[in-house]
């Protein structure tokens, strides 16, 4: 089935089975290996990408359901050279270590900061917010003190 | 190769599932999809993502009336359901993490009727009422008639849900879950009571749980025992009547005997949680 699919703002055809992952659509067709698979199962988050704007497992969604839709990976949040702020974040408050989650936090805490759902609140229910806006994404490294330290900030930094 | 149907509305929908009874009905993928590299491949896709409709969520004369459709995100954050049927969108908030809870619908709950389906005791305790489409028409349904075993449901093989519809309520409501870990847990047990009180005793209880039998279950025994007592004498004579009312089981994500315990501690606190 020839599917296109608008991904990080460029439409990008394929000729694959409707059944393909996403996340293989985009790993294997379309060279984008940003996006990593953890589980396969829609637990850890790893393969987090945004489809139509919202924050999905890109593991349990089908490439025929993708076709005119629009998708946004991990090498979509930054503007030509400069990074997205919780992309900036994530280095300065060091919220990554070996680094296979670190595109999928990266993508569900763009989605977070861009919504503005951190917005109005104070740092104790912002931490909060963050933990459970983040808990769809699993780091066995960091321990999440640096990661919710970083998506604080980028909020902060960008004013929501 | 598989094929794959996108319909425009839900009379193409149902026109495609009555003639191909055997492909996936697939929307948000978050139960069908895992582990997708290692399953077989359907023969086709009816693919019900954002049917036009079929995600609306509206309240009217009967309650409020939600699309199979819509996601757990989009009914957690609904301002009706919060205030009129709160332990649905509690229940929603604890579907998996954001990334599930953006894809599941509540007609995915329902057509899998997994005994984990969190929503799934909500429905039972709220005495929903599904409509199911096909070709041949439409049918309602209380979802306490429709899971008929493990996985299983009357669902005909060229019928799609429609909707379920939640009547207005005034009693008292909960919903409690016990998995692992907050988020992005499988219930170990998590049920729901509605509750109504007449003059400071309990009139009529609906009481129901999940994951402690091969299905979501209404549990009579405590509905009639609780019946004309206190909420506190209520809470114990709840305890006591589960105890022979359930045979949990041993498995990967819990075993029976603290299962029997936490749903004993479940249903007690429907009742003694009216209190404060």
């Amino acid at each position: 089935m020839k599917i296109a699919i608008e991904v990080n703002g460029e439409t990008r055809s394929v000729d694959c089975s409707p059944w393909k992952r996403l996340l293989d659509v985009l790993r294997e067709d379309m060279r984008l290996t940003g996006t990593k698979e953890g589980c396969g199962e829609g637990e850890c988050g790893a393969c987090s990408v945004m489809l139509d704007g919202e924050v999905v497992n890109s593991c349990l969604v089908a490439a025929g359901q993708c076709s005119g839709r629009k998708v946004t990976t991990v090498e979509g949040l930054a503007h030509g050279e400069t990074l997205h702020a919780v992309q900036r974040a994530l280095i300065t408050c060091g919220g990554a270590q070996c680094g296979i989650c670190t595109p999928g936090i990266a993508v569900c805490a763009a989605y977070v900061v861009d919504r503005g759902l951190l917005r109005d609140r104070d740092e104790q229910s912002a931490r909060a917010a963050v933990r459970e806006l983040l808990a769809g994404n699993i780091c066995r490294c960091t321990g999440y003190q640096l990661i919710v330290d970083a998506v604080i900030e980028a909020a902060r930094e960008v004013g929501r | 190769m598989t094929e794959y149907v996108r319909p425009r509305d839900l009379d193409e929908a149902l026109a495609t599932r009555a003639a191909h009874p055997d492909w996936m009905v697939l929307a948000g993928g978050t139960d069908l999809m895992v582990n997708a590299t290692h399953q077989q491949v359907p023969a086709g896709i009816l693919d019900l993502w954002r049917l036009p409709s079929l995600g609306d969520i509206a309240t009217n004369d009967r309650g409020v009336t939600i699309g199979a459709g819509a996601t757990w995100y989009e009914i957690e954050n609904h301002a009706a359901i919060v205030e009129g049927w709160l332990p649905l969108a509690l229940a929603a908030r604890e579907i998996g993490a954001l990334q599930i809870q953006a894809r599941a619908t509540l007609g995915g709950n329902v057509g899998t009727s997994s005994p984990v389906g969190d929503s799934l005791p909500v429905l039972l305790a709220l005495d929903a009422e599904l409509e199911l489409a096909s070709v041949r028409g439409r049918r309602r349904v209380k979802y306490s008639e429709f899971c008929t075993g493990y996985r299983k449901t009357q669902l005909a093989p060229d019928e799609l849900i429609v909707s379920a519809t939640l009547p207005h309520t005034q009693a008292h409501t909960t919903w409690r879950k016990v998995g692992t870990r907050r988020a992005q847990s499988i219930s170990k047990v998590m049920g729901a009571a509605a509750i109504e009180l007449d003059g400071g005793v309990v009139r009529t209880a609906r009481v129901a749980l999940g994951a402690v039998a091969d299905r979501p279950i209404r549990i009579t025994a405590v509905e009639d025992a609780v019946r004309g007592l206190a909420p506190a004498k209520a809470a114990e004579a709840a305890r006591a009547a589960l105890r022979t009312a359930i045979k949990p089981i041993d498995d990967v994500r819990s075993n029976a005997a603290y299962r029997r315990e936490v749903a004993e501690n479940l249903v007690a606190r429907f009742f003694s949680g009216i209190l404060s």
